[in-house]
């Protein structure tokens, strides 16, 4: 349905044209992100700090791709006055973009613990832990990329519920860190470190999360920023 | 989908919504109306709020100017034009044979998109329905002519030129003086019919707060081409095609989310 109507074409051909490049713009500012992603884990559980240091390095192409895609949602919005789920798609792009950006962010912080911990420790000292956080926010992040450009919102509301898998994961390397710094108070400073990294990979978790609500936004027109999963089964129209 | 009845939620979610409480101030009830054995609306049923703006929207020819003639009966004008159904100001079907037509029109006043204003005097051509209902005294007619004059924000650009004659004026003007005229009478309701379309922006942006301003005494329903416009000034906006009624929700509702897949295509310029 709602699928459809967005991939009809519009009367002015260049309007499509300007929806369609933001859009892919976006996704491929997304994939970028991805990558990032992978790139900062994979440079933590390598200790690389070589490959660190260029995550930290291309965090400004992605800057520069938010700020042009802003430039590009700014510029539709005044000249086109989009209505209805050409808005919501511009908002929703508009609102991804900040997201994407923040990963980018927090991918950044990734690798620098990551260049930190090469001079503190032998290993990532949760290593099994963070593999599977890393694992499971990159799945999501794929995910909700994957349903923006699918215009799928009930696969993006199956995604919120990723969050309960990272959540277990996160307790379970909080409490084996805590374990490491009773038994080894000289591995407290790497403990600390892997904790931040932690920390960022839930977050980009989280971003992951706003993206998938903005597609359910952008598909259905409903808000479902801070509502309870089931409340949100409510608010979507029925199937 | 929602046809009757208000979306109060989402209209009072608008900072700027007035009173909450929206009652109806004209019902169509299987409203079916044809040229000539044509059928040129279908089985319309709406409810106009009190004291709201509500918008007709739809491409050329879907019915939205014979459903907006239809609530004072302009209609009546027109050659081999039948119309069955019901539309109820109040308690009262306006179709029934014994209404009288002209106190109808003064009830219900009706703007049109050419502005109109009789070839005499500012003050007389704002007078002039005054003085058709018996009220000639200077002093009362001074009254009223300044206060509809002020309410169609029109009197500070026109006060020093009272007597002057109504076609010297600007388009603009002209249509602030025509919506004076027809506010003199102290109507429920004012139709609108493209009354900005050919107009400037200026003067489009000064109808369109004048609008805002009148609503908070009078039930406006404005038939616009201008689907911006209609997102700006409305409360509820209704879109029709091809003689029915398509969907009729709260403007919010409509502009961000509509319900109908040819609303959506209608507003977003996928239509055609």
């Amino acid at each position: 349905m709602a699928e459809q109507d967005l991939h009809r074409q519009h009367i002015s051909g260049q309007f499509n044209q300007e929806l369609e490049t933001a859009t892919a713009h976006m996704l491929e500012m997304g994939g970028v992100v991805e990558k990032q992603v992978l790139a900062a884990v994979a440079a933590l559980l390598e200790l690389d700090s070589g490959d660190a240091q260029a995550v930290i390095e291309s965090d400004r192409a992605i800057n520069a791709m938010e700020l042009d895609i802003d430039d590009e949602c700014f510029r539709i919005l005044a000249r086109r006055q989009p209505a209805a789920s050409d808005l919501r798609l511009v908002l929703a792009i508009g609102k991804v973009i900040i997201d994407l950006e923040r990963i980018g962010d927090e991918s950044s912080r990734i690798a620098r613990q990551a260049i930190a911990l090469s001079e503190q420790a032998e290993d990532d000292l949760a290593r099994p832990w963070t593999q599977k956080i890393a694992t499971i926010v990159a799945e999501m992040l794929r995910g909700a990329l994957d349903a923006f450009a699918r215009r799928d919102a009930q696969a993006a509301l199956a995604l919120a519920r990723g969050d309960e898998e990272i959540d277990a994961n996160m307790a379970g390397a909080m409490t084996a860190l805590a374990d490491t710094m009773r038994s080894d108070p000289e591995a407290v400073e790497a403990c600390i470190t892997t904790m931040w990294v932690l920390r960022s990979l839930e977050r980009i978790g989280d971003h992951a999360r706003n993206i998938a609500e903005y597609v359910i936004y952008m598909v259905e027109g409903v808000d479902v920023r801070h509502a309870e999963l089931e409340a949100v089964l409510d608010l979507l129209p029925e199937r | 989908m929602s046809t009757h009845g208000f979306d109060l939620d989402a209209m009072n979610r608008r900072p700027w919504a007035p009173a909450p409480e929206a009652d109806v101030a004209l019902s169509v009830e299987r409203l079916n109306l044809s040229y000539s054995g044509k059928p040129a609306l279908r089985d319309i049923d709406l409810s106009i709020p009190r004291r709201r703006v509500t918008a007709f929207i739809g491409p050329s020819g879907c019915g939205k100017s014979s459903l907006l003639r239809c609530f004072n009966r302009m209609n009546d004008l027109v050659d081999g034009c039948v119309v069955s159904g019901r539309v109820m100001l109040e308690d009262t079907n306006i179709y029934l044979p014994t209404v009288d037509v002209s106190q109808l029109r003064r009830r219900v006043g009706m703007v049109f998109q050419k502005p109109n204003p009789f070839p005499m005097s500012v003050y007389e051509n704002v007078a002039y329905g005054l003085r058709i209902q018996g009220i000639n005294r200077r002093r009362h007619l001074d009254e009223i002519v300044e206060k509809s004059l002020r309410s169609a924000a029109l009197w500070d650009e026109v006060k020093d030129r009272l007597e002057d004659n109504a076609l010297g004026l600007s388009g603009g003007q002209q249509q602030r003086l025509v919506i004076a005229r027809t506010i003199a009478v102290e109507p429920e309701m004012v139709l609108l019919d493209e009354p900005a379309s050919s107009l400037d922006p200026i003067s489009t942006l000064k109808i369109e707060e004048l609008i805002y301003e009148l609503k908070s005494k009078y039930t406006i329903v404005i038939v616009t081409h201008n689907m911006q416009q209609a997102a700006r000034v409305s409360d509820m906006t209704a879109f029709m095609n091809l003689g029915r009624l398509v969907e009729y929700d709260s403007t919010d509702r409509l502009f961000t989310n509509p319900r109908q897949r040819q609303t959506e295509d209608y507003i977003t310029g996928r239509y055609g």
